[in-house]
């Protein structure tokens, strides 16, 4: 019975890896083999990753990269090798952004890469969940791992505005909340440089009018958005505005990364002031929302 | 079982080797007694094994009598030791243990006496592993023994969702949290930790491996020996074992006299739970959480099965550790590939 139900999957798998193909053409496959990894002698990275199952979800993400937002790459030749921290503004609702940044460093930058970003520690008691995170790439969020991933001269993805970013309500939208520290003290600790990113079209995917803050803090959740637009029919899918992701030049930071908050801050500021006029110039150059 | 003549025949390994040690300084010993204070150079005088009749402490002690004298002290009879070892069937609460350091200089313990039996009762782990262990240091620290080596285990960390992929020494020992149990394993840790700052003349080495795997009995190799093994419906966590010749052999460099600390220690590379179950070519069984955990708690209850429910989070939740600092320090590399570390549980001796 069981080799039986393996070979079907073994079909089903090389049915769809052909279908794949076929789809996003020879060069999704060719640009997979380039991706430097640290695979250990079973075919995982250290982290968990598997670049099979990183392949899949890469192909889903493409579909919504290329076909659905359409989404506008500037500056990616400025993406340097070896260890980076992404820094960028978070927005709209669902964390569509990271997978959108994470398809351009694979599908636009060179060579291609893939993105490791930091997850909650509760998505690790989720069945499933915590699987698929951890073989697509997706460490838990603890500063060790940070490091560990950068050590191996990985590109880690951080949103210093964190979850108050992403739920922020559509009157706020584009202006950047506080950042954390934490990322700045990690970048002089291991050496790394930041290159900053501006997500241009994320904060129009879902109109959010408000937030019911109580019944959020009912349910446990960060936040809990009121988006009107859910009552149209497929209004659960988010609105086809066109993404535009700018990556600003490497910046690199000398210090003590055990310094005071407000020596870090400073740092912190200038790269929050980055990103914020980097959005500016894209909004001002946006002709249309959607196209 | 006098200790002094049971391993006479000169033509072995610690015995010959025990010959130039003395012959330096003819004068100052006695012809006819043993010879007390530092008439070996470090690194060449007696060990004393707790636990030798465990197979990790055969293996040990095997490996150990090859190079230099060797005591095991175990409750357990042991069939088949070699001919120059000298076996004391003690419990080491009892006092002939201390007649053991008197008869004759020692130069490093090695604690591997931990009984970890989830049926046992609260007390007899307290007993066994707390105040045995204490006795123990009691010795170590009077008669000033040079070197003390104990096995505690990556386990006192504990499986959580928070859990840094590798948790380096330095992490909280939080295995007792959801396994109440293990504490008192927590506390031989501990004991060792407080004994290594309070005395400094002695050199302790605590060692904590990652599941050790091989023709050792414990939780982790008997679960790979399941004829189907049991996994959670959507969880499959980085796992790390290692095999127990790589323990051995990790032993081993804490014996180099100047090393003292604590060190993780991990096989070879680590791998999905699932890629463990691939190597053994067994069929596998995902059994949602929560009725896994309530029909582990009944068979439990039952007496249907070895595996107490709180142990299911080893197979849902990270419990890796970073052995940087023993392969910078200890000089210590994991020699067994990781396929064969794997299969290592089906082979029965070695």
């Amino acid at each position: 019975m069981a080799p039986l139900a393996r070979r079907v999957i073994d079909a089903a798998v090389g049915g769809v890896d052909d279908w794949m193909t076929g789809k996003l053409g020879e060069e999704f496959n060719e640009r997979l083999a380039r991706v430097p990894l640290n695979l250990t002698a079973t075919g995982v990275d250290e982290f968990g990753l598997d670049p099979q199952w990183t392949k899949w979800a890469l192909a889903s993400v493409a579909f919504l990269h290329r076909k659905y937002f359409r989404t506008e790459i500037f500056g990616h030749e400025q993406v340097p090798e070896g260890r980076i921290l992404l820094i960028s503004n978070h927005s709209g609702q669902v964390p569509i952004d990271a997978a959108l940044i994470g398809a351009s460093l694979f599908m636009d930058v060179e060579p291609p890469r893939f993105t490791r970003a930091m997850v909650e520690k509760w998505t690790q008691t989720l069945p499933f969940v915590s699987l698929l995170f951890a073989r697509v790439g997706q460490v838990v969020g603890v500063p060790e791992n940070a490091k560990r991933l950068l050590e191996n001269d990985e590109a880690l993805l951080v949103f210093p505005e964190g979850a108050r970013g992403i739920s922020k309500s559509f009157d706020k939208r584009y202006q950047l909340e506080d950042f954390g520290l934490g990322f700045m003290r990690l970048a002089l600790e291991t050496g790394t440089p930041i290159v900053p990113i501006a997500v241009i079209g994320g904060e129009e995917q879902y109109i959010s009018v408000g937030n019911f803050d109580s019944l959020a803090k009912l349910l446990r959740m960060p936040s809990m958005p009121i988006l009107p637009q859910l009552l149209l029919p497929f209004g659960v899918l988010p609105l086809p505005t066109r993404y535009r992701i700018y990556f600003g030049e490497p910046m690199r930071f000398d210090g003590d990364p055990d310094d005071d908050d407000a020596v870090i801050e400073e740092k912190v500021f200038a790269v929050k002031a980055t990103i914020q006029s980097m959005i500016n110039r894209g909004l001002k150059a946006r002709k249309s929302v959607f196209f | 079982m006098s200790n002094g003549g049971s391993g006479s025949n000169g033509s072995n390994g610690p015995r010959s080797q025990r010959a130039p040690g003395s012959t330096r300084a003819p004068g100052s010993v006695p012809p006819n007694s043993m010879p007390r204070g530092p008439s070996l150079p470090r690194g060449e005088g007696t060990i004393l094994v707790t636990g030798a009749c465990g197979r990790l402490g055969k293996h040990v002690v095997r490996i150990q009598h090859r190079q230099r004298r060797v005591i095991g002290v175990d409750r357990r009879p042991f069939p088949d030791k070699p001919k120059d070892v000298v076996h004391e069937q003690v419990d080491i609460r009892r006092k002939k243990l201390k007649d053991l350091f008197r008869a004759e200089p020692i130069e490093a313990v090695i604690h591997l006496g931990v009984m970890h039996d989830p049926r046992a009762s609260q007390a007899e782990h307290h007993s066994w592993n707390v105040a045995g262990f204490q006795k123990l240091l009691e010795y170590v620290a009077h008669f000033q023994v040079p070197k003390l080596v104990v096995l505690s285990s990556a386990n006192v960390y504990g499986p959580q969702p928070d859990n840094a992929q590798f948790l380096t020494e330095d992490a909280p020992l939080l295995g007792g949290a959801r396994f109440s149990e293990i504490r008192d394993l927590i506390e031989v840790d501990m004991l060792a930790q407080g004994f290594f700052w309070k005395h400094p003349a002695t050199e302790t080495v605590i060692l904590r491996p990652v599941h050790i795997v091989g023709a050792v009995h414990n939780a982790a190799s008997n679960f790979m020996r399941l004829p189907t093994i049991p996994t959670l419906l959507g969880f499959d966590p980085m796992v790390q074992v290692i095999h127990e010749s790589d323990v051995v052999a990790a032993i081993g460099r804490a014996l180099v006299p100047g090393r003292r600390g604590i060190y993780n220690v991990a096989g070879a590379e680590p791998l999905p739970l699932s890629h463990i179950v691939k190597i053994l070519g067994k069929p596998s069984i995902p059994i949602p959480y929560t009725f896994g955990k309530a029909l582990l708690k009944r068979l439990w209850a039952f007496r249907l099965t070895t595996f107490p429910a709180p142990e299911l989070d080893h197979i849902r939740y990270v419990c890796m550790v970073d052995d940087t600092r023993a392969r910078e320090e200890l000089g210590y590399v994991a020699a067994m590939p990781i396929e064969e570390t794997v299969r290592s549980v089906e082979l029965e001796s070695w």
